[in-house]
């Protein structure tokens, strides 16, 4: 595999460039808009939910940017993942490369947005008055786990919108029951025992459940937490990679 | 031991099944009883070997299976039975003027381009301007690409493309890009390549540069394998025969 990365390094960084100046090409703002778009969502969301969930919630903003800021590199990676098999047919028709390439070339891109935003949520949390101590370090954690399980369910994807382009549209509609699900805005204190487990169910809230550990609360969460969190991660990539090496050569039939 | 040898080589395409025809038709067709799935065998037992700086030459009818050939031999497809051994490594030059992104500047393709076919940085930094002069594209390398003449894209293509130095060399209509001052510079420049001692598959429409370029000669005729061998001379009168009485 890592033999295989570097000979095709070079493509790879050709496919990310390209990814990039196609996504920002006439765009006055540029690069600006991976920043603003995550800002407009919290300022929304800041202004409608803080009448309802914002009084009770220490560090309200701060929490709904936790949320937004793991929902949004989530959403824009599996969403952008999603075509680029597809969007690449005329290049993997044509010459032999190994086509997981051309998804982690678009995960790069969004990985850098994420990152911006992440800067910005640095900067949030200085004005906020939160806390900084070496429990952040901790954050890394579930960074890279979200960035593999991003890679994972953007393997999925891919591979099933050669043969199902339904998936697009199922997929818009999940995700966004699965925001409503991911308690984005509101907490789940007033949920039943039972019902706050089946939210730890969800990859997603996991992610955004460990951060808000992390920032508000300065507390790490249990090894069982970690764990889970691996272990889901573990599924989704695992039943990408078996998808890409299963239809390899099949995927050409459905361009 | 051979460079090629390509050993009762099928491969099958399927079209009506249900990732092709969707839910609604799948429902239809098999409310109304008339589901199949079709199987369409686009080679049939095709079998050759190549030695090395062997030029085979491939000729036959629109849809006999040509360009499917190429694809498995090259390694994109895997054939449905039969198989491919291969040494060394192998450079597929496949209808040139596709799979460039229109948006990005003539620049930008040819470093991507280079890099699909495998070359490294370093190679297309030093060869970068050999490759725009020889397309003769020196006053457009920061148009973007789909401002290009389709005969300038596929110069381009083909300037990229020749400076490949593989052990199997593939070649799907390549010869006959641009102009015909273009086209007389593309055939010395292939000359060149297949005298490195590369063994070459061509397919190509015109006779005359078979006879005249190839050592062998495979002649398909709607996936079926209708005569292999190096008597090119042969084979091809028996091919314009039965062109001429179609």
């Amino acid at each position: 595999m890592y033999d295989k990365l570097s000979r095709h390094r070079f493509l790879f960084e050709e496919l990310v460039k390209r990814d990039f100046k196609k996504k920002y090409k006439r765009t006055v703002l540029g690069m600006a808009w991976s920043v603003l778009s995550p800002l407009l969502t919290l300022l929304v969301m800041k202004l409608v939910f803080t009448q309802f969930f914002g009084r009770t919630t220490a560090h309200y903003t701060i929490y709904l940017f936790c949320g937004n800021l793991i929902f949004s590199y989530f959403n824009e990676a599996t969403s952008q993942g999603m075509g680029s098999l597809m969007g690449n047919a005329g290049i993997f028709t044509k010459v032999n490369v190994p086509k997981y390439l051309f998804l982690l070339s678009k995960n790069v891109q969004t990985l850098i947005n994420f990152g911006l935003t992440l800067c910005v949520f640095c900067v949030f949390c200085v004005l906020d008055h939160i806390a900084f101590t070496w429990k952040l370090v901790m954050l890394l954690y579930p960074i890279v786990c979200l960035v593999l399980f991003n890679i994972g369910v953007g393997l999925i994807l891919s591979a099933l919108f050669v043969f199902f382009r339904d998936i697009q549209y199922l997929w818009s509609v999940f995700t966004m029951l699965l925001m409503y699900m991911s308690a984005i805005f509101y907490t789940i204190d007033q949920y039943s025992y039972t019902v706050q487990c089946l939210f730890l169910l969800n990859p997603v809230y996991l992610f955004i459940r460990y951060f808000r550990k992390i920032v508000i609360e300065a507390t790490i969460p249990t090894v069982w937490f970690h764990l889970l969190m691996a272990a889901d991660v573990l599924i989704v990539v695992g039943i990408g990679c078996w998808m890409y090496k299963k239809y390899n050569t099949r995927f050409l039939y459905y361009v | 031991m051979s460079i090629l040898e390509v050993e009762n080589v099928s491969i099958r395409y399927i079209t009506g099944d249900f990732k092709d025809i969707g839910l609604k038709e799948f429902v239809m067709r098999r409310l109304k009883g008339d589901y199949h799935v079709r199987e369409f065998w686009a080679d049939r037992d095709v079998s050759f070997t190549l030695e090395k700086g062997d030029m085979l030459g491939i000729i036959g009818a629109n849809g006999a299976g040509k360009s499917t050939l190429l694809k498995v031999v090259s390694g994109i497809m895997e054939p449905t039975r039969g198989r491919v051994r291969r040494q060394g490594s192998i450079a597929a030059l496949l209808e040139l003027g596709s799979g460039f992104d229109g948006d990005l500047t003539v620049r930008e393709n040819t470093y991507l381009r280079g890099a699909m076919l495998g070359y490294t940085r370093q190679f297309m930094n030093e060869t970068y301007e050999q490759i725009i002069q020889f397309a003769e594209l020196s006053d457009f390398q920061d148009r973007p690409f789909k401002q290009l003449s389709s005969g300038m894209k596929s110069r381009l293509a083909f300037s990229i493309a020749s400076l490949v130095h593989p052990d199997i060399l593939i070649l799907d209509e390549v010869l006959s890009v641009g102009d015909g001052a273009f086209r007389r510079k593309s055939e010395v420049k292939m000359r060149e390549i297949i005298g490195s001692g590369a063994t070459t598959i061509l397919v190509s429409h015109s006779l005359p540069q078979v006879r005249e370029m190839c050592s062998k000669v495979l002649w398909l005729h709607r996936g079926e394998q209708v005569d292999f061998g190096p008597d090119v001379a042969g084979i091809c009168d028996r091919y314009a025969e039965f062109l001429a009485k179609r």
